[in-house]
């Protein structure tokens, strides 16, 4: 599989916290990569750099390279919007804006300049179907999108971060806070997704990430201890740690 | 870990299960082999009257590895464990089966006397209990040099069996009315060869436990 991300000896610290520790991993294209280990890992914080969220914190301090299809993302000149375009996020929580269910889905088309309504309707039906939520929502769209489920709201998210036709999709335990239907039809969905997006995820449930992804990342303090296709780490991982973890021997 | 106490106590559970479950099959071979020498049905009989203890064993390795299964969500080595357990468990049970049909062997012969000296069939008896046992112990302790050094046995375990076939399609062709037990007998040399089959299978079983890859010891 051909790499989207190369990440290249990255180190990142919170003010004295060495966050990552001298991180290289390559993520390969439309597939899912789960990153997975104890809390504190640095698992989210990697998540993170991928679309420059860190930038937020101020006393975050960056070395290394990441590059995206070949760019490197933390260049002076990148404009961090059309970043996090192009690597879009769904976050642990459902967030959708207090707004109608079309205007969740049409609000970042609207902000990169698309007007057309027609074709405003175009984005928001196809990126409700990608979602699988179409069938559900097609009759009330200008409902408030608080007024969905829990589940429903988090696959309006995707649907809000694949409006933009983003390449990567960041999730960020996207199904922590959900029931067990509801996180296996986002579960569905992803697995049908990363045939258009190459897909990143934070989970602490491992049993996700040995459903659904294709490769897996374990972090152990700030460090990477292996990186592995699924099948692989979750049978015969390399490291004893690893196979210490992924058994709850810690963590 | 506390979450980990029951569970590794359970897998200890289904280990300690397999052991009693190789120590029966290594009595049933070793006094099947006895009834036979010594035309004893009635120890023979007493051999197949014990074999449900057996299938109890097995039922409950299978169900104590399905609950965990279900339970715990095991993976990697655990979860392997439990695939192995399930594996040797129904290879101990066969190979307690192969022990009845020799036993049921040395019924049918009742009131008979033997047609000649037993001298290769316990000679290949006494190899396989070695083996059953060798097996056993390199899944107990997960030595695999000891797994392929038991399966080497097996070449030995061959030939003997291809000895005894000779020796009694030779006596059947000079002793025509004696074909009946000679037959059984060949039969019986059949019955330990795949016993000795089933104890490479959990020398394999114990490699693939190690290692997570399963070789062929069989070849």
């Amino acid at each position: 599989m051909t790499p989207i991300i190369h990440i290249e000896s990255l180190n990142l610290y919170y003010d004295q916290f060495h966050a990552l520790k001298n991180v290289s991993l390559d993520i390969p294209e439309k597939a899912i990569t789960a990153f997975i280990g104890p809390s504190g890992c640095g698992k989210s914080t990697l998540l993170r750099t991928l679309n420059r969220m860190n930038d937020m914190i101020p006393t975050t301090r960056i070395e290394g390279s990441v590059l995206i299809a070949g760019s490197e993302i933390y260049g002076d000149d990148v404009q961090v919007e059309m970043l996090r375009k192009q690597v879009g996020m769904v976050f642990q929580q459902p967030n959708p804006f207090p707004k109608s269910i079309y205007d969740n889905v049409a609000y970042g088309p609207r902000l990169h300049g698309t007007k057309n309504k027609a074709e405003l309707d175009e984005i928001v039906e196809q990126s409700l179907r990608q979602a699988v939520l179409w069938d559900e929502v097609k009759d009330f769209l200008k409902r408030s999108a608080l007024s969905l489920s829990g589940g429903q709201q988090q696959r309006l998210c995707i649907a809000r971060a694949i409006a933009v036709q983003p390449q990567i999709l960041l999730m960020d335990e996207a199904t922590s806070a959900l029931d067990p239907i509801s996180t296996l039809k986002i579960e569905e969905l992803v697995q049908e997704l990363k045939d258009k997006y190459t897909i990143v995820m934070v989970t602490h449930n491992m049993h996700q990430a040995a459903r659904i992804s294709d490769r897996t990342v374990f972090f152990l303090n700030g460090e990477i201890v292996e990186a592995d296709d699924t099948r692989t780490l979750f049978s015969t991982p390399r490291d004893s740690r690893t196979e210490d973890y992924i058994s709850g021997r810690f963590g | 870990m506390i979450q980990r106490r029951e569970f590794d106590q359970n897998l200890e559970d289904l280990r300690q299960l397999l052991r009693q479950m190789g120590e029966h099959v290594e009595h049933a071979l070793t006094d099947s082999i006895t009834a036979l020498q010594t035309f004893d049905a009635d120890k023979a009989k007493k051999i197949v009257e014990r074999d449900i203890i057996l299938n109890q064993m097995e039922e409950q390795v299978m169900d104590l590895g399905s609950r965990l299964i279900v339970t715990q969500q095991p993976v990697a080595k655990d979860l392997r464990r439990i695939i192995v357990a399930f594996k040797i468990s129904s290879d101990l049970e066969r190979m307690g089966d192969l022990a009845i049909d020799i036993a049921k062997v040395t019924i049918r012969l009742e009131g008979q006397t033997l047609i000649k000296p037993l001298v290769d069939i316990p000679k290949m008896a006494e190899l396989v209990v070695t083996m059953v046992q060798e097996s056993l112990q390199s899944y107990l302790d997960e030595n695999t040099d000891l797994a392929y050094k038991m399966a080497k046995d097996d070449d030995e375990v061959d030939h003997l069996y291809s000895q005894i076939i000779r020796d009694l399609y030779a006596h059947m062709v000079e002793h025509a009315g004696e074909l009946q037990q000679a037959m059984l007998l060949t039969l019986v040399g059949r019955y330990i060869e795949r016993i000795a089959d089933h104890a490479t299978n959990i020398g394999e079983s114990a490699v693939y436990l190690v290692t997570g890859h399963r070789p062929d010891l069989n070849q």
